[in-house]
């Protein structure tokens, strides 16, 4: 054994983990290396050294803490977790939702002034009715339940021809 | 009958709490110790080993008993702090030598150091030198690299195989023992003061730390 070779077994030979056969060649080299010698004496010393440097114990309360942390860590999964999205995914689920809600509110204006117009006479009425697109084919339309409080068919003729 | 951490960690996996005790109380003085070398702040080792036990608890659902248990806390507990002092979040003040607290036998509970003004008393002559050396020990430790710095720990310190520290730094048991050899060597440089004048040799004197093997 070399002085290189030493790097790899030195340590282990001064633990007392080093096989039998490494032993042996260690000791050998130790015979003839003075520089090799010198340094497994002072590997020893300074371990010996290294001792010096205390650490200080956990403190009292380390355990309670510690314990106080796990307590506040979250239950492990259960089967239903797998529903719970994240907080993002669910801000943006409800904005949908709300946004959704808000724009077919304001789909149905224009219904809404027929039913103010329903109480408003007659005339006015079919009036209103009558400016409707959708009421372009009055004959199918009239036969609706929300259409009965029209005048019977010929009326509203009658009183559309002279504005015409 | 003593059971063992793989079995308590199994323990712990099946929902029982009180196993997750018995293993906190058993390791939180040999890591708050490693910790402690590793970042040189009592409070600061504390909370890193507080976030190691949290981490072994939280990934309990996904324990395989494949490594051995205290190879996988003191991996985390190696991350954390080496990620620790690089962040410099836990890098204390400048430190002279003779910083309270690093006397030898003292304890360092972060509050304020017991032996100030201590002129009269006697005997404080040697405990200066004694605290000159540890801080010395101290300084030459924290001067290693980082890989070199935890493997000295955990072979003088914890006193753990050649296998678990390897395993724990992901390098092979060869290139272990050449990282220790370079590292001592360097310390037998760096602190040839001390051990020319070393007290009588020890054959890796026992510290009186929990061995983790």
């Amino acid at each position: 054994m070399n002085c290189q070779r030493m790097e790899k077994n030195l340590i282990a030979y001064l633990d007392g983990k080093a096989s039998a056969s490494e032993r042996r060649k260690v000791e050998a080299h130790l015979a003839e290396c003075g520089e090799c010698h010198e340094r497994a004496e002072q590997f020893r010393m300074l371990w010996g050294v290294l001792d010096e440097w205390p650490a200080p114990p956990p403190s009292a309360n380390f355990d309670a803490n510690v314990l106080a942390h796990v307590a506040e860590a979250p239950a492990r999964a259960g089967f239903w977790a797998w529903l719970i999205p994240s907080p993002r995914a669910a801000f943006a689920l409800t904005a949908v939702v709300l946004l959704s809600v808000w724009l077919s509110s304001m789909r149905p204006s224009r219904p809404s002034q027929v039913v103010v117009a329903q109480s408003s006479g007659g005339e006015a009425d079919f009036k209103m009715i009558e400016d409707l697109p959708v009421l372009e084919d009055y004959d199918v339309l009239s036969n609706f339940d929300a259409l009965s409080y029209l005048p019977a068919s010929p009326a509203p003729a009658t009183q559309v021809q002279p504005r015409l | 009958m003593v059971r063992s951490d793989v079995q308590l960690m199994l323990d712990v996996k099946a929902g029982e709490e009180v196993s997750f005790e018995l293993l906190l109380h058993r390791y939180r003085t040999p890591l708050v110790h490693f910790l402690y070398r590793m970042v040189r702040d009592q409070a600061s080792a504390e909370d890193l080993a507080q976030e190691v036990f949290l981490r072994v608890y939280r990934a309990r659902e996904q324990y395989e008993p494949s490594a051995k248990f205290t190879t996988w806390m003191f991996r985390i507990a190696t991350n954390l702090a080496l990620n620790a002092k690089r962040d410099g979040r836990h890098r204390q003040l400048e430190v002279s030598i003779g910083q309270p607290g690093e006397t030898a036998g003292e304890t360092n509970t972060g509050h304020a150091p017991s032996v100030e003004v201590a002129d009269a008393q006697p005997g404080i002559e040697s405990e200066l030198i004694a605290r000159d050396r540890t801080a010395m020990i101290r300084l030459a430790i924290e001067a290693l690299p980082e890989k070199q710095r935890a493997a000295v720990l955990l072979h003088k310190y914890q006193e753990m195989g050649y296998d678990e520290i390897a395993k724990v730094l992901q390098c092979s048991e060869s290139a272990l023992k050449s990282l220790l050899f370079r590292a001592y060597e360097t310390l037998r440089t760096e602190l040839a003061p001390l051990v020319e004048t070393g007290r009588a040799p020890a054959a890796r004197a026992k510290s009186g730390e929990v061995r983790t093997s």
